[in-house]
């Protein structure tokens, strides 16, 4: 009760702080269309490649749009953190009574309400351009699987913000990070078109397991046992990234 | 122990240091009778900030034990955040939110609902002269404004001990006056234990019924302002002499007769009168005598920054400094 309703606060706050910057809410609008539109056209003939069998590319690459939204998008949920380390503002929570979960929870939260909202854009902007879905449930459960791995990413993010307390430090990890584990998935290219090695790194990288679980759920065949799986995994990863982001706490306390 | 009972702060034996090097605390005891504003008065650099941080539970100590309103820190903290207010010295409050939005959160934190926390938001906004600017984002205030929405999320909860660290530093004269005006008002009426950390010798001088000089992470002095002048008998003697002869100077004066405490300072001296009226016309002639020329000597009953010259043994404006640039 106490927990929710702290995190109810501490996520009203950055939902507000989200919406009082127009310029923000435009760009995270228009990122997801310039995705989109230039992975489409950049890689509209890997349809025509021998032994792609997914149709139009279009409808291939929507889920791994999503997906790459919820990596690029959570990865930076920890500068709200580091912002509030260094004004103040953390020491003052960290203080009071809040139930430090609500902390993590109040950034995560936004972000992945962020994540939900540019993938309906991304999905509707696909429905336009010929993509064909398994009806409602199969987007409820692409945006669903995004919006786990959104929580996984951003909760990381907010440890390693407490931990490191540097911007830079955490932009240099964002950076090294993102685009690698993007690319080390199926979210541009089917697998059996990528090389083996990426194909077999592929299997232990989390954005893999919500690229497969949204895909399949989204345009394919729906193979619930698969998409049970990578949920499971993401569910399990999100308790233990959640758990490292109100750890971190603790060694940001004793160092102060 | 009584004294256990109604101390508001108990500390004993603090020892933190930072990394291997930094000694922040080094063995660092005080105790805050309820219902006073302590100052803990010291130079930058001495090891207040550390010592609100350890009390407050926001950091540990290595060593030693420390209870706040009479919890135990560490085995009790949920207890003891609570029961405390904590106004930094770095700002706290959301510069996104408004005013009111940000004590509206800080009031949920600490459990009040419904009409009561409506009515204590209203309440804080009124008192603390933000009730007009209220509904602006926080990030519009002036710096007066800004220290004013800290302490009121402090005072949300009616804390019992409420830690103010340095809450003038920054703050233009006007508005110190006002923070000062204010923080006397909250111990009178609202019969509130303030800890008070500050680097301004009047201001400890002002607002502290009871006060510890800090310096380089342990307490020096203890006792009410006027205790502590009291302490050191007699007058303060400063001469302040021409280029030549200040050695020789210090030496001829540390052998009048009722002078004590010879301290050097540039061009300056320093020292204790056990009698002013009688020993200035008496160390003048002796200077005389040796041609060393007095610029001015000037007599003074005991400040602050003579308690402190005394146990720390250099004068603090000099320790302020050297702690800025080290």
């Amino acid at each position: 009760m106490i927990a929710a309703q702290h995190s109810w606060q501490v996520t009203l706050r950055y939902l507000r702080a989200f919406v009082r910057q127009p310029a923000w809410v435009v760009i995270s609008l228009i990122q997801p269309l310039i995705w989109l539109l230039l992975f489409g056209a950049l890689f509209k003939r890997v349809a025509d490649i021998p032994g792609f069998t997914e149709g139009s590319y279009i409808e291939f690459l929507t889920p791994g749009v999503v997906v790459m939204i919820a990596v690029l998008s959570a990865s930076w949920v920890g500068m709200g953190f580091i912002e509030d380390i260094h004004r103040g503002v953390m020491d003052r929570f960290l203080v009071s009574p809040i139930w430090r979960g609500a902390l993590n929870v109040g950034g995560v939260v936004q972000a992945v309400l962020s994540v939900a909202v540019q993938a309906l854009i991304v999905v509707g902007l696909a429905l336009l351009a010929g993509a064909r879905y398994n009806g409602v449930g199969g987007v409820a459960v692409l945006i669903a699987v995004s919006g786990l791995l959104a929580a996984v990413i951003g909760s990381l993010s907010n440890g390693l913000a407490v931990l490191t307390r540097q911007r830079e430090t955490l932009i240099g990890i964002v950076s090294l990070v993102t685009l690698p584990l993007t690319f080390l998935s199926s979210a541009l290219m089917q697998e059996s078109l990528q090389p083996g090695w990426v194909s077999w790194a592929a299997r232990f990288n989390p954005v893999e397991w919500a690229v497969e679980a949204g895909r399949s759920a989204a345009t394919q065949d729906p193979d619930w046992a698969l998409i049970g799986s990578r949920v499971g995994l993401l569910t399990l990863l999100l308790v233990l990234s959640a758990t490292f982001a109100t750890r971190a706490f603790r060694a940001y306390q004793r160092s102060i | 122990m009584t004294t256990q009972t109604t101390a508001a702060i108990a500390a004993r034996h603090l020892v933190k240091t930072y990394g291997d090097a930094v000694q922040a605390l080094d063995g660092l005891s005080f105790s805050v009778p309820v219902g006073t504003i302590f100052g803990l008065l010291g130079p930058n650099g001495a090891g207040k900030s550390t010592t609100v941080k350890i009390l407050t539970t926001l950091s540990r100590a290595d060593s030693g034990e420390a209870r706040t309103a009479g919890f135990d820190v560490v085995r009790d903290a949920a207890s003891v955040r609570r029961a405390i207010g904590v106004v930094g010295q770095k700002p706290g409050f959301d510069a996104e939110a408004t005013g009111r939005e940000n004590l509206e959160m800080q009031a949920v934190i600490y459990g009040l609902a419904g009409p009561a926390r409506r009515d204590r938001v209203r309440e804080l906004l009124q008192r603390l002269g933000l009730t007009a600017a209220a509904d602006r984002p926080a990030k519009t205030y002036s710096g007066g404004m800004q220290r004013r929405l800290d302490v009121a999320l402090g005072l949300v909860h009616r804390p019992q001990v409420l830690f103010l660290d340095e809450p003038t530093t920054g703050l233009d004269p006007e508005a110190r006056a006002d923070m000062w005006k204010e923080i006397e008002r909250l111990a009178r009426e609202e019969s509130v234990t303030i800890l008070l950390t500050t680097h301004y010798l009047e201001e400890a001088d002002r607002l502290a019924s009871r006060l510890a000089i800090i310096d380089r992470g342990r307490i020096v002095a203890e006792g009410s302002p006027d205790e502590l002048k009291r302490e050191l008998r007699g007058d303060a003697v400063h001469i302040e002499l021409s280029e030549d002869g200040v050695t020789e100077a210090a030496t001829l004066l540390a052998r009048v007769p009722g002078i004590s405490e010879v301290a050097l300072e540039g061009h300056r001296l320093r020292a204790r009168a056990e009698n002013g009226a009688t020993a200035v016309p008496a160390l003048i002639a002796a200077f005389e005598q040796h041609g060393v020329t007095v610029t001015s000597a000037t007599l003074s009953r005991p400040s602050l920054d003579d308690v402190y010259l005394r146990h720390a043994g250099r004068a603090f404006h000099e320790a302020n400094e050297k702690e800025v640039a080290a």
